[in-house]
């Protein structure tokens, strides 16, 4: 049997001399790994790198078996950000926080649509701001999405400045200011006003990778992956 | 020899980069046929690698003598280190002769994979190369970084340029681009835009 489809390579763990097995997140397969043969070889190592668009066909006898990719290149995303640190970072992040985060074979074409635009939008000034809404919606695809519509604690919905950790609602200024040391900030850009910038994303980043952490690692026994670790230390957050 | 003894040596054969089990067979065959000439000697000679190679206490290169030949090399530029992932790669660079300075050896990358970290990598005998002699002399003025062009290999360069930032050296690392006999029309949409990036006067 065998299916095509588009699919971004996440990882690519080596296998003997030469093939290597490929963790890809399909758009209609959901994360989908496969045997590449040859794939550390000079012909097709740089197709096979974390964060590449690739035009992807499995086959194998059964379906539950690793079966075999064959891919060709659509678009080399990894290339044009392998000379900028901070969004190689989120690219390695993206790539490790999707292998580690979404169950395999399980379609979650959201979180593929939201890579592909995290993918171009590396390319822009507003990147950063993009990941963290990723992550979002990889919450919520996950079943465990962030509830921003209103405050939590009846205050005024305009001025919605913390998430609650143990519901993932937001909460007001007035609502929130006394329970602020146990509140997550909620960055302006998520809230509907502020522009973003490198405060509002490391504000972003902790938000996320809380309810990360919380929903999606721990039951694993998983640590966040190193490489969103490196991302979030590219922005501090000021207390 | 017994058979298990012949199944084992091919078995081990088999384990070697560039052998599957057909191509041990022969290698096996080819060995019990010139015992005297080949295998004796050969055997001797992995006795004899195995108990003397060592890894070189500065760089990190393969030699039978604690400091390697390069590091004890007085001809060669002791300010420039070039880093490398592997012996492989540092033996590569040494294969073209472009390079008269001395090497440093990680041993990897930073891979999420195979779980190496900052940690893993033989980043902190760097520093300690970079490290001001008590004049103040600068050992060390240029480190070139001559890893991957892979997402890997470009996050453990990016990773180590920071870790050097004030530590007074210049960071370089190798260009991108075509490749000596490369024709446009083959390369890879990646390549070619590195190139162009990295384009000079003509």
């Amino acid at each position: 049997m065998h299916w095509t489809d588009s699919g971004i390579v996440l990882s690519v763990r080596p296998h003997g001399e030469s093939s290597a097995v490929v963790q890809m997140l399909t758009q209609n397969q959901g994360r989908h790994a496969g045997l590449v043969r040859g794939a550390q070889g000079k012909r097709l190592s740089g197709v096979y790198q974390p964060g590449n668009l690739v035009s992807v066909r499995w086959s194998g006898r059964l379906a539950e078996h690793l079966g075999n990719f064959e891919c060709e290149l659509v678009e080399s995303y990894a290339a044009r950000v392998l000379d900028d640190p901070p969004r190689l970072a989120a690219l390695s992040a993206a790539a490790a926080v999707s292998e580690r985060a979404l169950p395999e074979r399980e379609s979650h074409a959201a979180c593929y649509e939201g890579f592909l635009v995290l993918l171009e939008a590396l390319s822009g000034e507003h990147w950063a701001e993009v990941y963290v809404r990723w992550e979002m919606a990889v919450l919520a695809e996950l079943g465990f999405g962030l509830d921003l519509s209103a405050c939590a604690g009846g205050g005024a919905n305009d001025q919605l400045a913390y998430v609650s950790p143990r519901t993932g609602r937001a909460v007001s200024l007035a609502a929130g200011e006394p329970y602020r040391d146990r509140l997550l900030p909620l960055p302006g850009f998520l809230g509907g006003r502020g522009g973003g910038g490198p405060d509002e994303v490391a504000q972003g980043l902790a938000l996320t990778g809380f309810f990360l952490e919380r929903h999606v690692f721990a039951p694993h026994h998983q640590a966040p992956p190193a490489a969103r670790q490196r991302l979030a230390e590219r922005f501090p957050v000021v207390p | 020899m017994a058979i298990s003894d012949i199944e084992r040596l091919i078995q081990l054969l088999a384990r070697l980069p560039g052998l599957g089990p057909r191509s041990a067979r022969r290698v096996a065959l080819q060995m019990i046929k010139k015992r005297e000439t080949l295998m004796l000697p050969l055997a001797a000679a992995l006795q004899q690698a195995a108990e003397s190679i060592r890894a070189c206490t500065i760089c990190g290169n393969l030699d039978t003598q604690e400091t390697c030949a390069i590091c004890r090399d007085p001809e060669r530029d002791a300010t420039i280190i070039c880093v490398a992932e592997e012996v492989g790669d540092l033996w590569a660079i040494e294969r073209s002769g472009a390079f008269k300075g001395r090497y440093h050896v990680l041993g990897g990358t930073l891979s999420a994979l195979d779980g190496r970290g900052p940690d893993q990598l033989n980043v902190a005998a760097l520093m300690d190369r970079l490290r001001p002699a008590d004049d103040g002399t600068m050992p060390v003025r240029e480190v070139i970084l001559a890893l991957s062009v892979t997402v890997d290999g470009q996050t453990t360069g990016h990773y180590i340029a920071e870790r050097l930032a004030g530590a007074g050296v210049s960071v370089t690392r190798l260009a991108h681009g075509v490749p000596v006999g490369g024709e446009l029309d083959y390369l890879d949409d990646g390549t070619l835009s590195a190139a162009l990036k990295a384009r000079g006067p003509a």
